[in-house]
């Protein structure tokens, strides 16, 4: 059920069609050992390789995820970010994780940021919109609360943590006020917003933690992939460790998961 | 945890601690001078898990004769050998003391789960660690009281009798014997009647250390045997920690002697949660401050003042952390609220939660189920109370929180001060200078800034008013056991 709720990713400089080739079938053949398992929710590639991707798992029912808007740094002019937004999701991108301008942010030039992501999500048309705060850049918590508030009120479909591409990536206490933020959203609109906390949580047991924190803060209503998700790919190993043993009562070494 | 065809459930399934590492004898003696021996009334009494309202050993009830047995081991004890050793040698038994419960550590938090019907969480992570802090750190200052008390020249008092309550067992034998045995004296304790198991097995311990026979005695019993503690003529100080009403008939009873006393008594905290404060971790102290521990705290923060332009928003988050808590079984490790001491204890809480709505105040309960068997209380809060009632008074000592709102600063504080205790109270508010402000102007022991219930052995622990005199942990504490000159 975790398994389900995988971006499993792939956003290297070195990426190529041969490497998202073999991250699609992963994503549709977790493990050949246990046959009926789930698919993960979605892969999640650089924008040249959507249109890949998309003719690889689209008829699994797995979603295409680009990241754009000059990820990872989002150090660049606006129109270059809606036309790379607006060519993902031409390419068949189900769904766009973009960045925030932290730098802007930072300045305290907050309505930049609020209409540079909503400019972004009408260029994104149906598609969903994941929007990444960043928060090891972001500083401290009532800084990424209050960048959660602006992500949502300018339309984010998902409130996502982090790139990967820094280091701290999703913590358990910045993930807190993230949910904390949709909460009150919630509260105050009855609209739900998804969150999406990503790198560094590599194990299944983490990933129990983070369900329970959202089981806690938001209700099982967020328990689906369609509002929660994690953007982990070396989790997904884990979790299919922890299975096999559950079926086995053995752990498997490493060697028996595929690495992709 | 990830299931593929079957139906999903995201409810946790049980995690009980295993108590079988722990043993529990079917019947305990009195330790009185290093031995445990039957008590000469005969009498035993059953101590039962209020988890199950099962018994789980019978304990001797202790009479004068054996109150009086156990003074003079102390005094003997006191005479013959702790006021004769070196204060570093003290230190060493009482470093050895606290060794030991770490080495013990899990067999103590599962009886004081058992008998006390406390989380295993709680015990585990709060009761048995602190104890052997409160041991660590006195066992420091056995030699070093010349330099805590520079130009006082610091005695032992000698025997002290002690009596604790059930609300944390262990912790609180921790509270007395430690800094008492640093300074140089020998004790009587008495633990509560519903929770004697843990100083039971703490005589145990102490005797395994090898401390000297008669240093430590541990009597057992309810209300006489106290009395009779308290009024034995050669107790030269009593330290109580209970019920105010106790209190005030042990100051009374001890009215024109020469005995010293220190009273640690009831409270009812304020805490005042400000519009500027961050809310959501208000809202996890205001859960810490009163439904910890079943709310069995003297210091509980059981008066809730919430400034009104936030009080809907506190309230609908509260509510909502309050459906999160399991209640149930305290040795399962996902528990938050356990059980209520005892059937007495329950009662009394019924009593109060029937005043409060007759009073007419909205009470609200966490929707979670309890056991059937059992004494249980789901987590409670009363919304729109008013100063002058009966829940906002009185110590219910039980999960129960008193919701108020107020407007200004002034207006809290005044209210906020009007109760007769004074031990403890809570400030949420982002802003430094409010903290200040506030810190100096609460009549209370121990303020809270931003957290609640957070105990040190380092830090001073008491109340004003009718909460009691006398300090514990600290330098401070270190004085209510020591004779000082000038």
């Amino acid at each position: 059920m975790a398994l389900n709720m995988i971006d499993l990713t792939t956003l290297e400089g070195k990426d190529t069609e041969g490497k998202v080739r073999q991250l699609c079938h992963k994503a549709a053949h977790l493990h050949h050992g246990l046959p009926d398992l789930p698919n993960v929710a979605a892969v999640c590639v650089y924008p040249t390789f959507v249109k890949l991707a998309k003719s690889l798992v689209a008829d699994r029912g797995i979603k295409v995820a680009s990241v754009a808007t000059a990820f990872p740094s989002g150090q660049s002019f606006l129109k270059f970010k809606l036309d790379e937004t607006k060519e993902a999701v031409a390419e068949g991108a189900d769904e766009i994780d973009m960045v925030i301008s932290r730098g802007r942010f930072h300045q305290g030039d907050y309505n930049f940021v609020f209409d540079e992501i909503s400019a972004v999500k009408e260029a994104c048309g149906t598609a969903r919109l994941k929007v990444i705060l960043e928060t090891g850049e972001i500083g401290n918590l009532d800084a990424v609360y209050f960048a959660s508030q602006i992500a949502i009120a300018a339309g984010a479909d998902f409130i996502k943590t982090s790139t990967g591409k820094i280091s701290p990536a999703a913590t358990m206490p910045v993930t807190l006020v993230m949910l904390e933020a949709i909460r009150d959203h919630y509260y105050q609109t009855g609209k739900m917003v998804g969150m999406k906390p990503a790198g560094g949580i590599s194990n299944a047991k983490l990933a129990l933690h983070y369900l329970i924190m959202v089981k806690e803060t938001l209700g099982e209503a967020w328990l689906t992939n369609e509002w929660f998700r994690f953007g982990a790919s070396s989790l997904a190993n884990d979790l299919l460790k922890q299975l096999v043993k559950q079926d086995t009562g053995i752990y498997q070494s490493a060697n028996y998961f595929a690495l992709d | 945890m990830a299931k593929t065809k079957k139906e999903i459930s995201w409810d946790l399934s049980p995690a009980p601690e295993s108590t079988g590492h722990a043993t529990i004898d079917k019947r305990y003696d009195l330790f009185i001078d290093g031995k445990f021996v039957p008590p000469s009334t005969k009498k035993y009494f059953k101590t039962i898990n209020p988890a199950t309202e099962e018994s789980l050993s019978e304990i001797a009830l202790a009479g004068e004769k054996d109150v009086d047995k156990a003074v003079k081991a102390a005094r003997k004890a006191y005479d013959t050998t702790w006021s004769k050793i070196s204060a570093a040698e003290r230190g060493k038994y009482i470093y050895r003391i606290a060794r030991l419960i770490q080495e013990r550590a899990r067999e103590f938090a599962v009886i004081e789960s058992l008998d006390g019907g406390k989380p295993i969480r709680e015990s585990r992570d709060v009761d048995v660690p602190l104890a052997a802090a409160h041991f660590f750190y006195h066992a420091g200052w056995a030699d070093k009281l010349d330099y805590a008390f520079a130009n006082s020249s610091p005695t032992s008092i000698g025997v002290v009798g002690q009596i604790i309550p059930w609300n944390f067992p262990l912790l609180m034998a921790a509270w007395k014997l430690a800094p008492a045995l640093a300074c140089g004296n020998t004790v009587v304790l008495k633990p509560a009647e519903t929770t004697s198991l843990t100083a039971l097995k703490l005589a145990e311990l102490i005797r395994d250390a090898g401390l000297p026979d008669g240093v430590v005695n541990i009597i057992t019993g309810a209300g006489e045997t106290g009395k009779a503690l308290v009024n034995h003529d050669d107790v030269d100080k009593i330290a109580f920690t209970g019920s105010t009403e106790v209190g005030k008939m042990i100051r009374r009873s001890l009215a024109g002697t020469s005995t010293r006393l220190t009273l640690e008594l009831g409270g009812k905290a304020a805490n005042i949660v400000f519009e500027d404060a961050a809310i959501d971790q208000a809202v996890e102290g205001i859960v810490n401050g009163i439904y910890f521990n079943q709310g069995h705290v003297c210091c509980a923060g059981s008066r809730l003042f919430v400034e009104e332009n936030v009080a809907n928003e506190v309230i609908r988050k509260l509510k909502h952390r309050m459906n999160q808590l399991i209640v149930g079984d305290p040795m399962d490790k996902n528990t938050d609220v356990g059980a209520i001491n005892s059937k007495g204890q329950l009662h009394t809480i019924e009593k109060y939660l029937k005043a409060g709505e007759k009073d007419g105040f909205e009470m609200y309960q966490s929707q979670v189920a309890v056991p059937k068997k059992g004494y249980w209380c789901r987590p409670t809060l009363f919304t729109n109370v008013s100063q002058s009632s009966v829940i906002s008074k009185e110590e219910i000592f039980g999960p129960v929180l008193a919701m108020q709102t107020f407007r200004t600063i002034d207006e809290v504080i005044d209210k906020a001060n009007n109760t007769p205790y004074g031990l403890s109270a809570g400030v949420w508010t982002d802003k430094g200078s409010k903290i200040f402000n506030l810190t100096s102007r609460l009549k209370a022991g121990i303020v809270w800034a931003n957290t609640f219930n957070k105990f040190d052995p380092t830090s001073p622990f008491g109340g004003y008013k009718e909460s009691g005199f006398g300090r514990e942990g600290g330098i401070h504490g270190l004085s209510a056991y020591l004779n000082l000159q000038g």
